[in-house]
């Protein structure tokens, strides 16, 4: 290699979870290489191995306590197939989609408001003492506190669904443990209508914002990419349940309504040495072409509709900035993510109207099998759980390919692409510093669930020259 | 010549009959002693030690302990507590003790035996020993992790279920329940539905394919601590 010098940014701070940023300069200063490392170890998949499959769903949740109830479910899905419960009880099924819904709900509340709202209300380039949550909720208090509430509400959904707002109990294998309360479905309608109002006010930031930057957004990280989701059998977006349809940056078809228990013949993993991350491509495009994005963005993007009137509309209004081709702005993910905000709400308004909530019948069984997978449209994208079982019920196998996992290349792209862009020599400035992680942020990583690790460290971001001199450092 | 008797329990005198332990004359009056190898259809055992009460300023198991005329029992005081929470943190930290995932959480009494004595963390190094599973049998789950040689299953198979399926092999740290088989629990003649089974206090030994099947706030000890339901029975002695 020749006279290059590495800056790193560690930890990347208002993520999920614990990661690096280093990017490589070259001798007159310009960006080489910039990548994404997790710098976690995630240990889930052994030590489940010997466990009883019921506990699974329980136990596995425990890699995150943010959305937690994917794990959940998606683990949950896998053990209906291994339980023979090939189609649940209307109960079950609407009980288990009012969690995940009350799920995305709070998780994207949580990264919008919390997280990522600081950088859209103040820019990127502001004061960094000011640019986080506290400084948010000194100037829009009002915001501030609906996005504390939004969250709140569907916590209480996921309550009042698994039993705790976290790491509960409630779908075990061929359904679920409890149905709905009149009580508590009185005590959610109540403010079912607020929590749609404050749905709609989040919408229209994350749009307004998008639209009146759209000239720097369009550049700012992005690129053209495949994009992946479940998708209904008639081409709705849903969140719980459906089948594969993975499309290009155009919106051409790579494959459709695949049974994705048999992903393994659409999906792969590579293994880099950089990284505790795998790396997901599409087998039938290979390792260089065949990544992809999930998510919100994803979602909206292969969806040929949205079920709900009002996300319908604002899909609509979304897929119209491309003349209805596939949005490959990266920082759309936003606005993306609060139309399903928008969806979620309605949807929950829908279930808790819904009598087959307090019906009695909870759990079906069927032919016991030995493979089992589940999948689920996460918050943050697709999540797959994958398990074999043996004929003593214990777990033998374990793979999860978590939504984060699937954005690993698309956040390391947009990594390297705004630090070509903002980076010049070998001044580091705040700005920059905060461009990059905003870039990293659209995706609405979790990196303790892609991997798993405990601690805290500094913020630290090093200029490193070819001779291995620190040439410039700062820190947080 | 009447066979009752009266002695003192925390400075109230109470009535027991001639013959019965501490404890079970204490259960009668509606006095609580904390107690895990103990159980209301088997002999007294005497193991665990959780029930330890001062007889006299002499610490003996309220279990095992026949009550006399005039003792003087002291059971609820912070001095007996601490011990039994320590001991109780003995266990935790023996085993593999997981309550966030355990199927047996809000079921389990020595979960709620934890609770109940204001047990935040266990003042002892956790040991991680390895233990083993045992998922051979069709209907019942055995898993080592989590058992604390109460000595329940050992006794209930014999007493209640007339069976010999399970006995203590070993001593001091490398002491561990085994299967009357010479391989594993599948080639003994235990059932689901023995007393062994459903006797176990903890999350060792379990019915397959039913876990998590009552929702939190419904199980056992979700809204009520550990020996409430003897607790109760102190309002209806009083009201008689």
């Amino acid at each position: 290699m020749g006279d290059t010098s590495r800056i790193i940014i560690e930890p990347v701070t208002r993520v999920e979870g614990h990661g690096k940023v280093s990017i490589l300069l070259d001798e007159n200063g310009q960006v080489t290489r910039a990548r994404l490392h997790i710098v976690e170890f995630r240990g889930f998949e052994r030590f489940i191995q010997g466990r009883p499959y019921w506990e699974v769903p329980v136990t596995v949740q425990r890699l995150c306590g943010i959305c937690p109830v994917s794990h959940h479910l998606a683990a949950a899905k896998a053990m209906d197939v291994i339980v023979g419960a090939d189609k649940l009880t209307p109960t079950a099924e609407k009980m288990r989609r009012l969690m995940h819904y009350g799920q995305i709900y709070q998780s994207h509340a949580l990264h919008f408001f919390h997280l990522v709202s600081p950088d859209l209300l103040f820019g990127f380039d502001a004061d960094p003492a000011v640019r986080n949550i506290i400084g948010v909720i000194k100037k829009y208090p009002e915001l501030a506190v609906q996005g504390v509430m939004m969250r709140k509400y569907g916590q209480e959904i996921i309550k009042v669904t698994a039993g705790k707002k976290i790491h509960g109990t409630g779908a075990i294998p061929g359904g679920i443990n409890k149905n709905l309360s009149i009580s508590e479905r009185d005590f959610l309608l109540k403010d079912i209508d607020q929590q749609i109002e404050w749905s709609r006010g989040a919408l229209k930031i994350a749009k307004d914002y998008t639209v009146e930057h759209l000239d720097e957004l369009s550049d700012f990280g992005s690129f053209d990419s495949n994009h992946l989701s479940l998708i209904r059998a008639d081409g709705a977006m849903d969140l719980y349940d459906g089948g594969l349809r993975a499309i290009d940056a155009e919106g051409n078809t790579i494959f459709d309504h695949v049974d994705y228990q048999g992903y393994t013949d659409y999906i792969a993993e590579e293994v880099k040495d950089w990284s505790y991350m795998k790396f997901p491509f599409m087998k039938q495009l290979g390792t260089e072409q065949g990544w992809y994005r999930v998510g919100p963005l994803s979602r909206v993007n292969t969806a040929d509709f949205i079920d709900t009137p009002e996300a319908e509309e604002a899909r609509i209004e979304f897929m119209a900035l491309t003349g209805g081709k596939p949005n490959n702005i990266t920082m759309a993910y936003h606005w993306a993510r609060m139309i399903e905000v928008l969806h979620s709400a309605e949807k929950i308004r829908d279930l808790l109207n819904d009598t087959d909530l307090q019906g009695e019948d909870l759990v079906v069984k069927g032919e016991r099998r030995f493979e089992g997978v589940g999948l689920i449209e996460a918050p943050r994208g697709t999540l797959f759980h994958h398990y074999r079982v043996n004929e003593d019920d214990q777990v033998t196998m374990a793979n999860l390919i978590v939504s984060t996992t699937s954005n690993n290349v698309p956040m390391n792209l947009a990594v390297e692409k705004v630090a070509k862009k903002y980076l010049s020599g070998t001044e580091i400035t705040e700005g920059l510093l905060n461009r990059v992680e905003v870039a990293i942020r659209a995706y609405d990583p979790c990196l303790s669930c892609a991997t798993h690790a405990l601690g805290k460290m500094p913020l630290t971001v090093s200029v490193v020259d070819h001779n291995g001199q620190v040439i410039n450092r700062r820190s947080t | 010549m009447s066979d009752k008797i009266k002695f003192t329990m925390d400075g109230v005198e109470i009535e027991a009959t001639q013959g019965q332990t501490i404890m079970q004359a204490a259960d009668e009056a509606g006095i609580y002693i904390p107690r895990l190898c103990a159980h209301k259809d088997l002999l007294p055992f005497g193991s665990c030690r959780v029930c330890t009460v001062m007889v006299n300023d002499r610490p003996q198991a309220a279990c095992t302990q026949p009550v006399s005329p005039g003792m003087a029992v002291d059971s609820e005081t912070p001095e007996l507590n601490d011990i039994r929470r320590s001991i109780v943190e003995m266990l935790f930290v023996e085993g593999n003790h997981y309550c966030a995932f355990c199927e047996k959480s809000g079921n389990c009494e020595l979960q709620a035996l934890g609770y109940r004595l204001g047990m935040l963390a266990p003042r002892y190094p956790y040991m991680f020993n390895k233990h083993d599973v045992d998922a051979s049998h069709p209907d019942i789950y055995i898993d080592h992790n989590r058992c604390i040689l109460c000595g329940r299953c050992v006794r209930s198979s014999k007493e209640l279920d007339g069976k010999n399926v399970f006995q203590f092999v070993g001593r001091g740290i490398h002491k561990r329940v085994a299967f009357n088989s010479d391989t594993d629990l599948s080639g003994t003649d235990v059932s689901v539905t023995d007393r062994a089974i459903e006797n176990c206090p903890v999350g060792a030994i379990l019915k397959k394919r039913s876990a998590y099947a009552v929702p939190i706030g419904k199980r056992k000890y979700d809204s009520q601590p550990i020996g409430s339901d003897i607790e109760s029975r102190k309002a209806a002695v009083k009201q008689s």
